[in-house]
Formats: structure tokens, sequence, C-alpha cells
């Protein structure tokens, strides 16, 4: 029997089948955060229970966590609360807490490969959607409820149906300009947010093939943007290379032997998928989002789509451009912003920041902007020190926060205010879900880093 | 730890006929800074709900007297977006203990039948004419029968199946719980872990 990257992984880990239910699915690695876990301790306890695999389970705070004066105690009560709860939590059940302040502390899904916990073929689960991420190195990752959080917590496993199998294919070479982000807001826009629910997808051709590891966890971080439970792709030479020493990654024999397996993880030529699309890389422009959900995407020289050529209800549609205070057909060029936001687990990484700092070098912040850019950890954040990158943000008039999700979910005091626009490189473009009554257009580092400089949305092809 | 067992469920229905209801519609970030699962229904579609000043929005579903009940009746892929359980806890909460909807988003709707609520899934066709029953007459009653896996509209007899596993419907209609189940096989698990590299 043929096997898809998915139906390996998934199939190595299935501890007990129930016949018309769910698979009993073995977790690997645990990713805990201070907003989904608090009820599912509470569980336990209730239980009287302890954690099954303190040691396969890793804690760091990041939804709730300020981005500025870090050192001082959060001034949020129900802040400061939650992450108290979390760390008597991870004290008391043996679990490795990276709490604000620790230096490994940062964005979940961004410390996660950073410290080698992420490896290919392996099961991980964090109760946050954007756990998909994690898929880039060819690992089963996917975003669960608190219930399910208690359940990974009390027996290590998760019940779950196998989900349908979806390849996405690729190929060809980008334009100038285009970043992994836009062929991800490409595809979710031809997609549309539920296009692949019910399904996990692999992600192949030669645009992932030649694609970073940062690009890769990129593009399936975004997977559940268009309803997918996850998004993976297979792992290679470059993966192997990117895994290499860092902290919890196996050593020598064990080493050569996990690689050995590694190297397995591939889809068999010949197996068959419950759906495929291709997409051509040479039609992908620069995207931007016009609308109040991922899939209201378009390349960024085009005009609002009108109601009449959109899928799904008109009225849906109309009242999502009324939320953006935007008319059908008009341009996206052009238009005035008053936020820029760099950082979150889709767009906070070290080549994030280098794509952001080649458009601002030399230029300077536009005047009505607010920029906040925000490194996904503290990592991250000694990266673009190091590099230079720190100087040349200072010059164009930028500063720097600390490590956190900051505004992708605007939980902390990183809040676009109502009315206002922002220009951002995070994963979600609901109402409110940058603060109550903002509005939010998803794109790349470069085109947030052209509109922090004009002040408008401005096609970034135009500084490269 | 067991939940509400739910059989069959006969009430009138509160329309929300909006498509790509995200979970931050349904319960806003903001709101999620709690440590215990409760009072989450009062923030439930908090700024759909309430103006900035925290008055009612009149033309809301929730806040028009005429509609009630304890079912939602959602558009197409309701329950997108973010994982947090807390949009499920926020919809049981205010006192719902089922969802119809022409489709769920994946997260949600596992959210929903972990804790008791259960997501119903209509044909589209189906979907238009629930919401147009409700239009003409807010305490139409809608039947949700678990057991029979039906959804009536009783006003015209219309009737679906809607699926549902077996697994998860013996734990709907007796109040069990994954974790109970789970705990059960635990030597399996143990056994299983010996061969899992870390």
């Amino acid at each position: 029997m043929k096997k898809t990257l998915f139906d390996k992984v998934w199939d190595s880990h299935v501890v007990h089948k129930i016949e018309n239910g769910p698979d009993v699915l073995f977790i690997d690695r645990h990713m805990v955060h201070e907003v989904t876990s608090p009820v599912a301790f509470i569980g336990l306890k209730t239980r009287g229970i302890p954690v099954m695999y303190p040691n396969r389970t890793f804690a760091t705070a990041d939804h709730n966590t300020p981005t500025i004066n870090q050192h001082l105690p959060v001034s949020d009560p129900l802040s400061a609360n939650q992450l108290k709860a979390l760390e008597e939590n991870a004290a008391e059940h043996g679990i490795s807490y990276w709490g604000l302040g620790h230096e490994k502390n940062g964005i979940v899904h961004v410390v996660g490969p950073e410290y080698g916990i992420t490896q290919p073929g392996a099961t991980i689960v964090c109760g946050d959607s954007h756990t998909s991420t994690h898929g880039a190195f060819g690992a089963i990752a996917f975003g669960i409820g608190t219930s399910e959080v208690e359940m990974v917590l009390a027996t290590q496993c998760i019940m779950q149906q196998k989900a349908k199998s979806m390849r996405i294919n690729v190929n060809g070479e980008l334009n100038k300009g285009v970043t992994p982000k836009d062929v991800a807001l490409y595809i979710i826009s031809k997609l549309t947010t539920s296009g692949a629910t019910g399904y996990f997808v692999e992600y192949a051709g030669d645009v992932f093939t030649n694609m970073s590891m940062e690009g890769r966890m990129t593009v399936c971080n975004l997977s559940i943007e268009m309803g997918a439970r996850g998004g993976m792709i297979a792992p290679d030479q470059k993966t192997f290379d990117y895994i290499q020493g860092r902290e919890f990654t196996p050593v020598g024999a064990d080493l050569e032997k996990a690689q050995e397996y590694w190297k397995t993880l591939s889809t068999d030529e010949g197996a068959v998928f419950d759906k495929e699309i291709s997409f051509d890389a040479s039609d992908i422009e620069p995207m931007i989002t016009y609308g109040t959900n991922p899939g209201m995407g378009i390349g960024i020289s085009k005009g609002i789509p009108l109601a009449e050529a959109v899928e799904g209800g008109v009225a849906t549609y109309k009242k999502s451009l009324h939320y953006m205070n935007y008319s059908e057909g008009e341009d996206m060029i052009g238009k005035p912003i008053d936020f820029v936001f760099l950082g979150s687990c889709t767009n906070g990484r070290i080549e994030d920041f280098r794509a952001f700092a080649s458009i601002v070098k030399g230029r300077k912040k536009a005047d009505n902007v607010t920029a906040w850019l925000v490194p996904g950890s503290h990592q991250v954040e000694a990266a673009i020190k190091e590099e230079g990158i720190l100087d040349i943000l200072h010059e164009a008039g930028f500063e720097l926060r600390e490590p956190g999700c900051s505004a992708c979910l605007a939980m902390n005091d990183d809040k676009v205010p109502a009315g206002k626009y922002a220009v951002s490189t995070s994963n979600r473009n609901f109402e409110g879900r940058q603060g109550p009554g903002s509005r939010t257009l998803l794109a790349s580092p470069l085109v947030a880093a052209a509109a922090a400089v004009t002040g408008k949305v401005t096609d970034p092809r135009e500084f490269l | 730890m067991a939940y509400d067992k739910f059989n069959i469920l006969k009430t009138s229905a509160v329309p929300l006929p909006i498509e790509n209801v995200d979970t931050d519609q349904i319960i806003p970030a903001r709101f999620l800074k709690a440590t215990e699962r409760k009072g989450f229904g009062d923030n439930l579609f908090r700024d759909w709900r309430y103006n900035p000043d925290n008055t009612p929005k009149e033309d809301f579903a929730l806040n028009n007297p005429k509609y009630s009940g304890k079912i939602l009746v959602g558009g197409k892929n309701f329950g997108s977006g973010s994982s947090r359980e807390h949009a499920a806890w926020a919809v049981y909460d205010y006192g719902f203990r089922c969802v119809v909807s022409s489709f769920f988003a994946d997260i949600f709707k596992n959210n929903c039948l972990n804790i008791g609520v259960l997501p119903v899934q209509v044909s589209p066709e189906f979907l238009e004419n629930i919401f147009a029953a409700i239009e003409a007459d807010p305490e139409t009653l809608l039947e949700v029968n678990l057991p029979e896996q039906t959804i009536t509209l009783t006003t015209t007899g219309e009737q679906e199946h809607f699926d549902i596993n077996d697994y998860k419907k013996e734990n709907m209609l007796n109040g069990f719980d994954d974790i109970d189940y789970l705990l059960n096989i635990k030597e399996n698990i143990r056994e299983f872990a010996l061969n899992a590299p870390l």
C-alpha cells in the first residue's frame, strides 16, 4: 500500500483504533501556554491525576505577555494571574517552563523549532491553532482545545479521527517580491477559509523545496486559515541541517538512527490523496487582504472584488467590506494605513526582520504610522542585534519590542484602536482581532515595510 | 468526568445567518484571561452583542426578545479560526446545547463534542429552510434526536439525518468523557511510549 507522508506519521502513532470512532493517537511532544491550559490543569486536580509524561511537555508564556518592560511585574492583574497559574502548574507537575524573562521565552511556535523540540515524524500538539507551524519539519502538528490539552497532559494521547489528505503543489519560480507569506495567502484566497476543512495538507513542488525552513514554517503556520487541520512538508537535507546541534536534537548514534528514519518520511510515488490541487508560482504576486477573513486576499495590484464575483453569501461579503469601510472595485494600492505590525508565529523570525529591514534601510518611517516590531523569541531578538538589523531599524525611526504574540491577537496592551488600519504580518484579519473595532490588512514583511515607510498600501516591488 | 447527557432536544432556536463566524467573534481574545471555566456566556459574541459603551446592540439576534431557545443556528463555516475552547464554553454557558450549520470548522466541532454541545451539520438547503421558518415564526420548534440522528423542522415535518461517529454518540448520550476512556487503556499507552523516542 502506497502511503502519504501524513499516513506514515499518523499510522506509526496509533495506539488503539476504535471502530466507527476516533483513533487514539500518541503525542510525542505537547506544548503548553498560559491561555488554554489553566482549566486543563484544574481538570487534572479534580480527577486527582498527574501529568503522565512531564518530559514530553513544554510550557512557555506568550499570548498574554507585555512586549515592553518585561523586567517589571505584569500590570494587568488578570494577565499576571494567568501567568502565575502556568508557572505554578508547571512547577507542580515537573514541566519545564520558559516564562517571562527566561532566556528561552518566546512564541511557542517559534521557540519549539529553535530548540529542536520540533522534529520530523513527531506528533506535536498545543492548545493553539497555529501549531500547524511545526509541520514544516514533516511532523504532524495541530491545534487542540482545552479538553484535549487535559487529555494529553493526563494520557499523552488524543482521540481524533484521521483527516482526509490533500496535496497542494506549487511549481515554477516565484516572482520578485513574492515571499512564503504571499504563497500561503494566495493559496488561501483560492481555497477560501473553509476549503481545506477536514483535510491534512501536504505542500509539495519546487516552491517549497526551494523555500527556507523559516519560509516553510510560515506556509504551514497558515494551513489552519483555509480550515486544514494542519500542513506538512517532507523533510530534506535542509531540514536535517536546520535541526542539527539544537538543544533537544538527538546527538551521535541517536541522531544517525533518527536521520535514517527521517529520510523515509516522504510520500510514496503513486500514493493517492483524497484531493490534489496545483498552482503555478508565476501567477503569484505580493498579496494583501481587504476583508475580515484570511481568504479575502488579492494580489496587491488588484482591486477589491465585486460582490457578484465572490463565492458565498453576498450579505456576509458586504458586511465584511462595511466593517473595513471599503467598497467593491476599489484599488488597494494607496489606501492609508495607521499601524504596522511585524511579528507573530507567522512572521516573527529572523528572515522576516531581514526582509523588513531590506526595505526600510536608508528610509524613514512615515509620520502617520505607529509600528510595532515584535521578535518571536529572545533568539530572534539577539540575531536582530547581532546582524546589525537593529541599527538599521533605529536609523529608520523604528523601535524593537520584546518577544510575544502581541498585536496578533491583542490580549496584551498592543491593541490597534477602533477604526484604525493595520498592515500586519500576522495570520488573522477577523473583526476586532487586533483590538475592538480594529481593521487588519494581512501581508508579508515586505509589504508591511513598504507601508511603514509610505504610510499607505504600497507595492514593495517599487523598493526592490 | 461526565457532562450533561444529550438525548432529544426540542426547542426554538436563535438564528445567526452569517457565514464564516470565527471564534474571535464568538469570544474575543481579551476575554480569555480567566483561569477558571466560568462566566464566558456573558461575553458570547461580545462585540456583535454590545456597543463599546456596553449598551446592547438591539438588532443583534441574542438581544432580540423574539428569539430564544437552546439551539443556535449559524451560517456556513461556523467556528473557524482559533482553537480556543472558550468559544464552545461561551456557547454552552449562554445556554445553548446544540449548534446547527451547513458546515463547521474542525477544531470548534471537536471542542463542542468534548463539552457536550452537539454540532449538527445539515444541507445548505435545509439550513435556508430553517432560517426562513424562524424568520416567519420565531417560535418555530426544532427537534434534534440524537439516538435517531435526525433534525426536524416541526412546522413542516421536514427532516434530515446528521452524522456523528458511534463513539462520540455514545459519549453524548451517556455524558461519558474521553479521558476516562483513555485512563482505562493507560497500560497500552505506557507500552507504546517505550518505543516512542523522545
